[in-house]
């Protein structure tokens, strides 16, 4: 069910989720995205470049929370603008082999703002990893019905 | 290493068409973690009123970033790419993107700006779905913004 206009108000929760990580979920957004930079899924390379190990794409973890705005509006077609600031790498460990996340991501999501006249509501996500914010200013902009 | 000032403003035109299709919706939905039927399901799409399968939101990043490679690999803009760190990224779909699309980019340099040693380069990406004959249809900007590290950043 798509939520209606007038049933939301300013500062309440959509939801949230926890999306986990592997280096394998990186080679597979690589090979969608065609962000093939080896920071992303090869540790030599990334330690190289004065990094702590491998990383996820920011657009990973952009891409992956904005899931939890698609299925509450229903329709992914339904979120018209959305923004964010990368601001922390999500640090991937290598667990190939086993059963265990290399990351977790936490994405909440809350009504920012709402324009009665354009239809639309701003979802304002917070995503944490590790304990640190790894987006900023996440803001997607849902065209209701 | 140092960028070319004179980067601000320049545009560089539409070049190769990139033809949207389903199994590269799927498979960048799954990428993404996405499991809404519309991304997967021409059924599920078409009960939302959508003509085909719908790309998720950020699904205009791999025609934003083939645009962003024409200048990241242009020479005279002094870019090493090794050293590029994704700052900020938004998306404004005017429509959604979806199965079918036979889309252009034209890509401008809207901002340089020097940053310690290196530079923020802030570009915009104006998506085009082509018609028939000389018709195309708005449908997705993207903005982006990079910071080119300098020595020791």
């Amino acid at each position: 069910m798509s939520p209606t206009f007038n049933e939301l108000s300013a500062g309440q929760e959509i939801g949230s989720r926890t999306i986990e990580v592997t280096r394998t979920d990186l080679v597979k957004y690589a090979g969608a995205s065609g962000d093939f930079n080896p920071i992303h899924w090869n540790e030599a390379f990334a330690t190289s470049v004065e990094l702590p190990g491998v990383i996820a794409h920011g657009m990973f973890t952009m891409g992956s929370a904005v899931q939890l705005v698609s299925d509450w509006a229903g329709d992914p077609g339904a979120v018209v603008d959305f923004q964010t600031r990368f601001t922390k790498p999500v640090l991937v460990a290598d667990t190939t082999g086993t059963q265990e996340p290399g990351a977790t991501i936490e994405v909440s999501g809350t009504i920012g703002k709402l324009d009665a006249d354009a239809g639309t509501a701003r979802v304002d996500l917070t995503v944490v990893s590790a304990g640190q914010k790894v987006l900023m200013k996440a803001q997607a902009l849902v065209k209701l019905s | 290493m140092t960028i070319n000032p004179d980067l601000q403003g320049r545009s560089y035109p539409a070049a190769e068409v990139y033809d949207v299709g389903r199994e590269k919706i799927r498979e960048f939905a799954r990428a993404v973690k996405a499991t809404h039927p519309a991304h997967f399901d021409l059924d599920a799409a078409k009960a939302l009123g959508h003509r085909d399968l719908v790309a998720p939101p950020t699904f205009a990043i791999i025609i934003a970033q083939r645009a962003d490679a024409q200048l990241i690999e242009d020479p005279a803009a002094g870019i090493d790419f090794s050293r590029v760190v994704h700052a900020d990224q938004r998306f404004t779909h005017h429509r959604p993107i979806v199965a079918g699309d036979r889309l252009i980019a034209e890509l401008h340099v809207d901002g340089v700006r020097a940053m310690g040693g290196g530079a923020m380069i802030t570009t915009r990406s104006e998506i085009f779905a082509l018609g028939d004959g000389d018709a195309r249809e708005h449908v997705t900007t993207t903005t982006s913004s990079i910071l080119v590290r300098g020595e020791g950043q």
